[in-house]
């Protein structure tokens, strides 16, 4: 073969530009054409984990469809009242959480979840009737072991009495701490308690190593410490009046939002309020 | 060396010649991918379509790519490729993607593939090149599948997801193995199916790089 002196600046030149721009053209291509495609795995995905964790989801029906019966709506995690300041559909509290105007930052033993930033709004998702909720799915994340885990917690309307936990983004070792996908792990939180006094605001749900005795404690994940804290953690986090506490307190019989106001965390270090 | 036939290039790498247990190459995501067996077959079908692709483009300019910057050439095309699998499995296998995770965007820098892009493909026709590609393919995955079961069979006590030895955890009665779903695991399982694939290919076990001297130490000084 005569050979050919491909390495002048000029062929050189010609060719890394010509490769570039096809390659761009392919990668561009194939990342527009199947981005409706991938919003809407990813919409039906969320769907799904928020219908699982109410028990209410039912394989082969439509996800449109049974997500009828669930009214998402955006909470101010400070008042524990709903804002209509953002469109429940659109808003997106992981986004929130890094715009400092939207989130506050969480320091030292206040950040127990490892989360450094927290939002200021997020959205719940109400099963049933919106103004006098079946269930309330909260969602919740936090460091496990490997990295941050994302999960929902649903909570029966008295604001106290959880009905299902699920993880669908999580990064623990498969088996072990990846066992909190595991349903007979799952459905063990059934029926279990958040506070375990009347008046308390500090949620006392906890996993406990060895048998789980009383309605606010759940078996921890055989050979994963440090998930089983980091799930315990997160939950402690969520659940006080740093995160969904406030916003329970309305659902509480039991504890009248003046009670919850008083051992309420400041929210004075609020970056960029 | 193997035969430079349209079959040859096919079959040879998936015993006589394979990839990960000859070349010993690609095991990083070997370790990474092989804890359930649907996982580990759609990676091999992602890895399997990178490298016929990738050895066929490179395979199509191997007149036109000036030396001083194939290996960069190579690696866009590469690269370009391993995002387009990407983005159809997002789109098309959401939950197995959610699995892969980070491994799918790591086939680029998996040594099988840029190896025969640059070790066969500048060298070879293009049908040749694709043929050769599906077959070190195959050759990875069929490491991988062995591997996956095994870790999936002992560790989970299922095959593909569906139960065979009911586990503990599920009122059943094995055990499962936790190590096996542990990285450590594949190293083990690896060396195991080198092991018994020199042992009935004598050809394929390596002369000594070094010779290990006598040991002359005197006796001891009293």
């Amino acid at each position: 073969m005569a050979e050919r002196n491909n390495d002048t600046i000029k062929k050189i030149l010609i060719v890394a530009f010509a490769l570039c721009i096809v390659a761009s053209v392919i990668v561009s291509t194939a990342a527009v054409a199947l981005r409706p495609l991938q919003i809407a795995n990813q919409e039906a995905d969320r769907k799904t984990n928020i219908l699982r964790v109410a028990d209410i989801y039912e394989p082969g029906v439509p996800i449109d469809e049974q997500f009828s019966v669930v009214t998402p709506r955006v909470v101010d995690l400070r008042t524990g009242e709903y804002t209509d300041e953002f469109d429940p559909e659109t808003f997106d509290s992981f986004q929130a959480a890094r715009d400092p105007a939207a989130s506050r930052t969480l320091s030292g033993g206040r950040d127990i979840a490892g989360l450094s930033r927290q939002e200021l709004y997020s959205t719940v998702y109400l099963v049933g009737d919106p103004d006098n909720p079946d269930q309330i799915v909260l969602p919740i994340r936090g460091q496990g072991l490997w990295g941050l885990m994302r999960g929902f917690l649903a909570v029966k309307g008295d604001g106290n009495t959880i009905t299902g936990i699920t993880y669908y983004e999580h990064a623990e070792t498969p088996g072990l701490g990846g066992e909190v996908e595991n349903p007979r792990w799952q459905a063990q939180w059934e029926g279990k308690k958040i506070f375990a006094e009347r008046d308390s605001v500090t949620p006392a749900i906890r996993l406990v190593k060895g048998g789980a005795s009383g309605e606010t404690e759940v078996d921890a994940l055989s050979g994963a410490t440090l998930t089983s804290r980091g799930v315990t953690n997160m939950l402690q986090f969520w659940l006080s009046p740093e995160g969904f506490g406030e916003y329970l307190a309305r659902f509480r019989d039991d504890v009248t939002p003046d009670e919850a106001a008083e051992t309420t965390p400041d929210f004075d270090d609020v970056e960029g309020a | 060396m193997s035969a430079v036939t349209p079959k040859g290039v096919l079959v040879t790498p998936v015993f006589k010649n394979n990839p990960i247990a000859l070349q010993v190459l690609g095991i990083c995501s070997a370790l990474a991918v092989t804890t359930s067996m649907s996982v580990s077959l759609v990676m091999t079908l992602a890895v399997i379509a990178v490298t016929a692709f990738s050895n066929l483009f490179v395979s199509l300019i191997r007149h036109h790519m000036p030396s001083s910057i194939r290996i960069i050439v190579q690696m866009t095309i590469i690269a370009s490729l391993v995002i387009v699998v990407d983005q159809i499995l997002k789109a098309y296998a959401y939950e197995i993607s959610k699995q892969l995770s980070v491994f799918v965007g790591l086939i680029i820098t998996n040594c099988i593939v840029l190896g025969r892009a640059e070790g066969f493909a500048t060298q070879n026709p293009p049908l040749l090149s694709f043929l050769d590609g599906i077959g070190n393919g195959l050759g990875y995955g069929f490491i991988l599948m062995v591997v996956a079961f095994f870790r999936e069979l002992l560790g989970a006590g299922s095959v593909f997801g569906f139960t065979v030895l009911a586990p503990v955890q599920d009122g059943g009665w094995y055990m499962p193995n936790g190590l096996l779903l542990l990285p450590p695991s594949a190293f083990f399982i690896i060396g195991l199916i080198i092991w018994t694939l020199r042992s009935l290919n004598p050809e394929q076990v390596e002369e000594n790089q070094f010779q290990m001297k006598e040991n002359t130490q005197p006796k001891e000084a009293v």
